[in-house]
């Protein structure tokens, strides 16, 4: 048998607990779109089972069907064999990756991510020469891409790259009088180069809370994109230099302000090195030290509530898959925003379906990836919300640029800036305070 | 299949419509029924009645077997193309034409989903009840093709109950509309009825009639745990004596119950022998007395303990034991068979205690749980089907179980169908007159025999 097959074999077992039952039909953003069998997991499987029966091959066509999965995990979530549905077809795509290589766009990004400074000059510039690539929308983080990026859809929106990386705008360790805590903030790729507004918030909450943080400079992407493409390997180099560069500053703890990043620490790293048992044991360590932002101030700082000030807004929230579904964070976000006075939180239905972001996946199937987001959009008219909050960057992208392709003004947020301004809103709310009445608490 | 015949079929319903890749008909080589695959030579995905019509006409003009399916969650491989031919796949024809309040009828295409008409009637305080496990998934057209029950199916009965109408493309492709929307109508023969339920071998449905009923205003859920199964018969024979319909009256048996608390930790007593679960809808005052009535009748059959939802959140605590029910199961082992035999309500207990011995002698396992106000059980078997020396036995336990609810004056299928993994049980329980007569409908039908061949009445050539 070939090498590429040996990986399916692996998972043989896990592929026969499929009882083909079709449930996931009902929560699989991409089986919504199509409404044929290769959308759904079941049809995966269905094929992966095919490639080691020897009834099939690993094809084109099988790549273009194993492709099409944003990684939202709700399948897995309702499957009732317990299939993870979603960790498999990763597999198939390791199997595609080792056979095929990767899809052309995916390359290309990927070989730029792979030299880390390399990656980081290229945004830099990307930054600085933003305008010219990027015509500005007046008023909000978008800009419609003027030149067709490769892989990028003509009119799709993207948020304007940083011209100064957040990493880049602040010292190695933002101190604060007497710190409670001592963290290290994994930024992950989105907010160091593109929301950096997300960084400061999350500074800017931190500091209130009397929490050091560190932001380690050599720090890489979590290695989500990457990972999911099926490039295994390169995802174990960049998850070992991650933990590498934080074991050297030994954190209190370790915090992430994206679902997936938070996921790619406490759950992806050390699922990696399952059969390296030194690696997975490092990993862990960390792992058992990793918070979502809004995890961490409701669980563990117990955030202060006594000096927010109002912010006046009806708000709505969109649970990233990761977040909903990977780590399970969904309740914390929300004791966020209903600690904010001012906040008028309407839910929408389906808070947790997939906008269709799907990390990379948009990149290479913008179309399906779109009209995924439409019913998402749809759902938060619904609510008549003037702010939508979500917790991932990759989400906050997908959604804006859906608004604004439809002419809609709602304003998409990170949950932390809210409570930023909350803050921000208190002070000026009662400017006579000193500061150490301010820390009085 | 003939280059001819591919290239009319993306004529009529457009190239992209018409899948032929080798991975897209691995997809449809399956449904939901372990043990059965092969792969169609094309899916066909039509968007109208007419192309239905013409897909229909030019297959049977080339004696090309056609396979309707739905969303492909049978449990009888009824969607299985076991002579290769056309999958027709009806999942792009999902509209809700009407919904007519003052009739209390609406109408909708096939490859709606269940839950989705529930939707859409739901804002007009009405429900189409019939809710098979995958109420979220199947399609209307499918689960009038299987005639599917669901757990509301005691006091509300199971699909046919529901459907007032049909427009059926016949083999040869002329469109046929059987039924409408008057309550009343005692013309010609029941064509309605007669493909209700006919599993694609007599007609493609191509729209849909269905009866709504008003939401019920309240319901209280329950559960009884029995030391003795003998008990729990008599507690579900009882409610039912002392006039009160149960919308939900469900049984799980000591396999079922050990396997969910394992799973689930819901506080379930491992050492009952079975559990019921009732459920009572409509007006509150109603409601509050017939839950008092049934709680008063599960204290007489000696129940151990009793469990009354007192809210909403209690209720779906019931629930969800329920609901694990077959999760836990399919846990355990990779493949699962989730059988239907179904008895008189007064032998369920029977029922169970036949499956637990016939599991025992074939060393296979079996957890039964269903709907023990109607009498449709599911023994479930677990098994690995790579494991043929275990399979042997499995089939053989299948065997027994079916001759066993008809001998108890059962029925080979409550709910899911006979397709083709129940066809070797047909003649005991029709005979050949019931055979005969079944065969000569399906080939007054379908001359050719194009649809869904070998299925239900078997080969008919
Ligand atoms: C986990 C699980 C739980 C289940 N629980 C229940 C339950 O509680 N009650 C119950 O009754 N069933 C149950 N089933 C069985 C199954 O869901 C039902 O049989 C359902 O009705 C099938 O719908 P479908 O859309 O998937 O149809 P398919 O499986 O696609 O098709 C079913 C049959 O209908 C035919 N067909 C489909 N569409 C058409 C059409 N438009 N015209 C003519 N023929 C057509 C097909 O040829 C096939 O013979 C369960 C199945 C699973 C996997
Ligand atoms: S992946 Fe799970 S939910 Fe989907 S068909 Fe298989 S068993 Fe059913
Ligand atoms: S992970 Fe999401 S997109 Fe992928 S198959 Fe599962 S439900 Fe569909
Ligand atoms: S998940 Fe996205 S935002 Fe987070 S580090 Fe990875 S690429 Fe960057």
């Amino acid at each position: 048998m070939s090498d590429n097959k040996k990986l399916l074999t692996e998972v043989e077992d896990a592929l026969a607990n499929c009882m083909k039952c079709g449930n996931c039909m009902e929560v699989c953003p991409i089986y919504k779109e199509f409404k044929t069998e290769s959308s759904v997991a079941r049809g995966k499987i269905a094929l992966m089972e095919a490639v080691l029966s020897g009834q099939s091959d690993i094809t084109a066509g099988f790549d273009k069907r194993m492709a099409m999965c944003v990684s939202c995990k709700a399948c897995t979530a309702k499957c009732p064999c317990g299939v993870k549905a979603d960790e498999l077809i990763i597999k198939g795509r390791e199997a595609i990756v080792k056979t095929r290589g990767l899809h052309p766009i995916k390359k290309a990004a990927f070989a730029l991510l792979k030299a880390r400074p390399l990656f980081d000059f290229g945004l830099r510039m990307a930054g600085l020469f933003g305008p010219l690539a990027f015509k500005k929308l007046p008023g909000r983080l978008a800009t419609v891409a003027r030149f067709p990026m490769p892989g990028l859809d003509r009119k799709r929106i993207m948020a304007p790259v940083a011209s100064t990386p957040l990493r880049s705008q602040y010292p190695e360790v933002v101190k604060v009088d007497n710190p409670k805590f001592r963290v290290a903030f994994f930024t992950g790729c989105t907010i160091n180069y593109i929301y950096t507004d997300v960084g400061q918030a999350v500074l800017n909450v931190l500091k209130e809370n009397d929490v050091e943080v560190t932001l380690p400079a050599l720090q890489h992407c979590c290695a989500v994109p990457v990972h999911i493409s099926g490039d295994i390997e390169l995802a174990k180099v960049f998850a070992k230099h991650n933990i590498e560069t934080f074991e050297r500053y030994n954190p209190d703890y370790i915090v992430a302000a994206c679902g997936s990043c938070t996921m790619a620490w406490k759950k992806d790293y050390p699922d990696m090195f399952a059969d390296d048992p030194e690696m997975k044991a490092r990993a862990e360590k960390l792992a058992a030290k990793t918070y979502e932002i809004s995890q961490f101030l409701v669980d563990v700082v117990k955030f202060r509530r006594d000096n927010l000030g109002e912010v006046n807004a009806t708000v709505t929230m969109h649970d990233p898959c990761h977040m909903a579904r990977g780590i399970a964070v969904t309740a914390q976000p929300r004791e966020v925003l209903k600690a904010i006075p001012g906040v008028n939180f309407v839910e929408m239905k389906e808070p947790a379906r997939c906008c269709g972001a799907g990390g990379s996946f948009s990149l290479a199937h913008y179309d399906v990836a779109r009209t995924i987001n439409d019913r998402k959009l749809a759902d938060i008219a619904t609510t008549g919300a003037d702010t939508v909050v979500t917790g991932c960057g990759m989400c906050r992208m997908h959604i804006t640029d859906g608004l604004v392709q439809s002419g809609r003004n709602e304003q998409v947020f990170h949950t932390v800036q809210l409570l930023d301004k909350a803050y921000k809103a208190g002070k000026k709310d009662e400017p006579k305070k000193t500061k150490d009445e301010f820390h009085f608490h | 299949m003939q280059s001819g015949l591919l290239d009319s079929l993306k004529r009529i319903v457009g190239t992209e419509h018409v899948l032929t890749n080798q991975e897209d008909l691995l997809c449809y080589s399956y449904d939901a029924t372990p043990g059965f695959s092969h792969m169609p030579e094309a899916v066909v995905m039509p968007g109208t009645a007419d192309e239905v019509a013409k897909v229909l006409a030019a297959a049977n003009d080339a004696k090309v077997p056609v396979y309707p399916r739905g969303s492909g969650t049978n449990l009888s491989a009824g969607t299985v193309p076991l002579k290769g031919g056309i999958v027709l796949l009806m999942t792009r024809m999902n509209k809700i034409v009407e919904i007519d309040t003052a009739n209390l009828v609406a109408v909708a295409e096939p490859g709606v989903v269940v839950a989705d008409l529930n939707k859409a009637v739901e804002e007009f305080g009405l429900i189409y009840p019939p809710d098979p496990g995958t109420v979220a998934t199947a399609t209307l057209g499918g689960t009038v093709s299987e005639n599917a029950g669901g757990l509301r199916g005691l006091k509300y009965g199971v699909s046919k109950h529901y459907i007032m109408g049909l427009e059926v493309v016949l083999a040869d492709g002329r469109i046929l509309n059987t039924g409408g929307k008057t309550v009343k109508d005692v013309a010609g023969y029941d064509l309605t009825k007669l493909f209700t339920g006919s599993e694609g071998t007599l007609g493609v449905i191509t729209k849909i009639i269905v009866k709504l009923m008003p939401a019920p205003e309240a319901r209280k859920a329950m559960l009884a745990t029995f030391g003795n199964l003998d008990d729990a018969g008599q507690a579900i024979s009882a409610i039912i004596a002392a006039k009160i319909i149960p919308a939900t009256l469900e049984i799980m048996d000591n396999a079922t119950i050990r396997t969910v608390e394992e799973f689930s930790k819901a506080g379930l007593p491992t050492s009952a022998e079975a559990l019921l679960l009732i459920e009572v809808d409509g007006i509150p005052e109603v409601v509050e007395k017939e839950a008092a009535k049934v709680v008063e009748v599960l204290k007489a059959n000696n129940a151990a303990e009793i469990r009354v939802a007192q809210d909403a959140g209690e209720r779906d605590k019931i629930w969800a034991a329920r609901r694990a029910a077959l999760p836990a199961l399919a846990k355990l082992r990779p493949t699962t068979f989730v059988e239907d035999a179904t008895v008189p309500r007064s032998k369920v207990p029977d029922m169970i205690r036949a499956v637990n011995e016939i599991a025992a002698r074939y060393n296979v396992t079996i957890g039964t749980f269903g709907h023990a106000g109607d009498g449709n059980l599911h023994p479930t078997i677990v098994c690995d089907i790579r494991d043929d020396a275990e399979m042997d036995r499995v089939y053989k336990a299948m065997d027994e179980i079916f001759a066993v609810s008809l001998k108890l004056g059962g029925t080979l299928s409550g709910e899911h169908g006979i397709g083709v993994g129940k066809l070797r049980y047909m003649e005991s329980q029709f005979g050949p007159a019931g055979m005969t007569a079944m065969r000569s409908i399906k080939k007054a039908l379908d001359p050719n025999c194009i649809l869904n061949p070998g299925k239900l009445v078997g080969e008919c050539g």
